[in-house]
């Protein structure tokens, strides 16, 4: 048999599902020793075509060939035994029980009396943990690792199963720089080694620094593949959406008005002390930080769904009693939370019902009932202003791609007529293009004269959108900084790393 | 292409009422009689029971609950409204000296009674955390206890004329069929055009997103497990009716009956989808089941095998529905 030039090839791979044509014959080819990166927007395809290559969906149509021999109808458990496995953006463990336990999770290691050899499986996945440079004991327990630990477990059972091709979805979206540098370092070494991957980010600074070759798709359609280092950026953003994005912090200068929002000594007995700011109508303020440094924290205790230590909060001079989120939203307070699964979407509920659940209270007419005319009304409505992708508003928001589900999101609190607006992360793991639309959105609030309290761990986004940065590191505050052209990267690091504290 | 898909998508969305047509049709051919007004009549009738106590835990397990004791609360109930609603003179009465109540008095007391025992199941759910099967599993032994303390472990008998015509007909149309249909309306537009409703829906889709939402968590989950406990008053007031006396052991199982109702007519058991179409057509479902099957002389004990089957069947093919969908 003639050896193939390329590790795996999929060929005019086609993937319908009721209604949608998600995949349009698109192609995929990936070398031996190779990281090779997966762009392209929400919606184009990256996660259906790797679910067919993991065996969890089947193609319509359409030719894969692994390691020169042609693969068909084949289960995820078969892809893993010929060598591809799949890190997951939103890892899954089983948190309750160790490390060691989770990595060979269905294959542990037998002594010949039919029980689980655990001290094999110490020694094994030592083994594997020192190839990821994990120093941790396998027997720790999965709750207690950090997320990129916990990618790490991920990478280490993956070569333990002897993946020849890892498909990585966002691994770098809820990692710190210097995490994502000591992933970067594995991910090198495995290439070394031999082993090829399948990189899908939106982060296209990251693409350049790590990946070899980038395949683009859009709208499910195969674009092109090109050398990482002969494709420039902006023909790169232009493969993703067709047209060229210019702008993608679009900062209005608004009228910035007065404090309207006042956080004095605000803490929590365990995740940060004596945190005060103030916001600004018309203002956004962004909070930077390190992940762990309390940031969420701060506004989910504000917002009342944390309980305060010590510390007052004041919209319009006045002093609220904030306890718990429908205290918030009454007067006048949205929030776009981080983890959009785990508390932003109601999965297996149509879009309306995400839409309009946080403003219920403005559906329900005189009988006490909810009028579902208004609500279909406003949520076709919101749907075309913001631009939501959809066959329908009744569509479950769980088919939606994340960038679709986060504008759902936004769609909610706007409806709420939210006078003060936190956003989590409000643009992560999404792409270029619903990344700038949702930046459009955020500046056209500030504009409105609301209050815009935006955590973000991407610098570039922070610094492209604030009027002022909060820096915090170990739930302390180290700076509040006009953002002037004097502030760089390099100094928010600083901050945030508490090289730098000139807060007082 | 296109339309045979929507037939498809059609048969699946409806699958159980196809397969109760289906079921009706094998039944009358085998037994034509199965058809009559009068048997017709007869399996809503029987259907009325579980059937209202299926659209309370309909709401319950919507919002990702589940509800143990509703068999115990249906006879705590029953036995509230029995001794309110004996016949004055009556050898052996419960309060010899209670003047005689108005029947829509003793009505309100039962439901309060009912609307008291579902909140406290409500309760430890939603202030404890412990899960709804704990808090339920307690209370029925609970319940059953206060009602065998309540009653002093004896039959309440000689109910009023007023009561027991709950349990008769109006014209040709059973009075327990027109309280279903009520019951039904109600529930149907409280889970879809009331925060109530909504509030259930959104604590069983993702209790976390609710509570960022401003949804009063604790609060809902009293009230849906309250309902659950009017509902099972409202199916003691039809058994009360009917049976004309109350046992402290009456209603022993009900509670699993009522769940396979709402199981069989697509309510997921991990919250946030269902209908109240669905409770009623699996309550049917099981009623024209057991009807039919008495009819064809069937062993009673077969039955109960048969019946175990479908409930199963049911699920299966239900969640093939939603896997379909990948």
């Amino acid at each position: 048999m003639g050896q193939s030039e390329y590790l795996l090839e999929m060929l005019d791979i086609t993937k319908e599902f009721p209604g949608v044509k998600a995949l349009k014959g698109v192609t995929l080819q990936i070398r031996p020793h190779e990281i090779h990166a997966l762009v392209g927007e929400n919606g184009a395809g990256k996660s259906t075509i790797s679910k067919c290559l993991m065996g969890i969906y089947t193609p319509t149509s359409g030719k894969i060939i692994f390691d020169g021999e042609e693969r068909t109808n084949y289960t995820i458990k078969e892809a893993m035994a010929f060598g591809v496995s799949m890190i997951h953006q939103e890892l899954s463990p089983v948190r309750d029980r160790s490390i060691m336990s989770n990595m060979f999770l269905g294959r542990e290691p037998m002594t010949k009396y039919g029980t689980i050899d655990w001290k094999k499986m110490v020694e094994e996945a030592k083994k594997w943990l020192k190839q990821v440079e994990l120093e941790v004991d396998p027997r720790t327990r999965m709750a207690d690792l950090s997320v990129a630990q916990m990618q790490m477990v991920e990478i280490a059972r993956a070569i333990s199963t002897n993946a020849k091709l890892i498909i990585m979805d966002e691994p770098t979206s809820a990692l710190t720089e210097r995490e994502v540098e000591q992933l970067f370092k594995i991910m090198r070494k495995l290439r070394s080694e031999g082993t090829s991957m399948v990189y899908i980010s939106h982060k296209l600074d990251e693409i350049y620094k790590i990946t070899d070759r980038i395949s683009v798709f859009r709208d499910g359609e195969y674009i092109g593949t090109e050398d990482s280092d002969k494709l420039p950026l902006d023909r790169m953003i232009q493969m993703m959406v067709g047209r060229e994005v210019k702008d993608m912090f679009p900062k209005v200068q608004c009228k910035i008005g007065e404090p309207f929002l006042e956080v004095e000594d605000l803490s929590h007995s365990k995740f940060f002390k004596n945190v005060s700011f103030d916001v600004r109508r018309g203002e956004i303020f962004g909070i930077a930080g390190l992940v762990g440094a309390g940031r969420t924290e701060v506004i989910e205790t504000i917002f009342g769904i944390l309980g305060k230590s010590g510390g007052v909060v004041k919209l319009a001079g006045k002093e609220v009693n904030i306890r718990n989120s429908r205290d918030a939203i009454k007067s006048g307070m949205a929030l776009l939370t981080e983890e959009r699964r785990h508390n932003g979407i109601f999965p297996i509920l149509d879009i309306r019902f995400n839409t309009t659940v946080a403003n219920l209270q403005g559906y329900i007419n005189k009988f006490g009932l909810i009028d579902k005319k208004k609500i279909k009304e406003d949520t076709d409505e919101y749907i075309r202003m913001i631009g939501v992708k959809t066959p329908s508003a009744t569509q479950l928001i769980q088919y939606l791609s994340g960038g679709n589900q986060q504008k759902v999101l936004v769609a909610r609190w706007l409806l709420t007529q939210p006078e003060i607006i936190f956003l989590d992360e409000p643009t992560r793991g999404i792409d270029v293009g619903a990344k700038s639309e949702i930046h459009k959105l955020i500046g056209k609030l500030a504009s409105q004269g609301k209050c815009v309290v935006m955590i973000s761990s991407e610098l570039p986004e922070i610094m492209g959108m604030s009027d002022r940065i909060m820096v915090m590191r170990e739930g302390e505050v180290t700076g509040i900084l006009d953002n002037t052209t004097n502030v760089s990267q390099e100094m928010l690091m600083e901050y945030a790393s508490g090289v730098r504290n000139d807060y007082q | 292409m296109a339309n045979s898909k929507q037939i498809k998508q059609t048969i699946s969305k409806y699958g159980i009422v196809f397969a109760l047509i289906g079921m009706i049709i094998i039944i009358s051919i085998i037994r034509p009689q199965f058809l009559s007004y009068g048997n017709i009549l007869n399996v809503m009738t029987q259907s009325s029971i579980y059937g209202i106590m299926a659209l309370g835990v309909t709401l319950i397990i919507i919002a990702k609950g589940i509800d143990l004791s509703l068999g115990s609360m249906v006879a705590f109930s029953g036995l509230v409204l029995a001794s309110l609603s004996q016949v004055g003179g009556a050898a052996g009465k419960m309060y010899p000296n209670l003047p005689e109540l108005p029947l829509v008095l003793a009505i309100l007391a039962t439901l309060a009674v009912g609307a008291f025992m579902g909140s406290i199941s409500g309760f430890f759910v939603a202030k404890t955390h412990i899960p709804a099967f704990i808090a339920t599993l307690g209370m029925t032994t609970i319940v059953r206890g206060a009602a065998l303390i309540y009653s002093g472990g004896k039959p309440i008998t000689n109910l009023k004329p007023s009561l027991l015509a709950l349990g008769g007909n109006i014209g040709i149309i059973p009075v327990p069929v027109i309280i279903y249909a009520v019951m039904i309306l109600l529930t149907w537009v409280l889970l879809n055009y009331t925060r109530f409703g909504s509030d259930a829906f959104a604590i069983g889709g993702n209790i976390h997103a609710a509570e960022v939402s401003g949804v009063n968590i604790a609060k809902a989950q009293i009230l849906v497990f309250a309902f659950g406990g009017v509902m099972c008053a409202v199916a003691a007031t039809v058994f009360a009716g009917r049976v004309q006396s109350v046992h402290p052991g009456a209603a022993v199982g009900y509670e699993l009956t009522a769940i396979a109702a709402t199981t069989i007519g697509g309510t997921s058991q991990s919250g946030g989808i269902g209908t109240v179409w669905g409770a009623v057509v699996g309550a049917l479902v099981l009623g024209v089941l057991r009807n039919g099957m008495t009819l064809m002389g069937i062993d009673a004990y077969w039955q109960q095998i048969a019946e175990g089957a479908i409930i199963i069947g049911a699920v299966v093919i239900d969640m093939r529905k939603h896997a379909g969908k990948k």
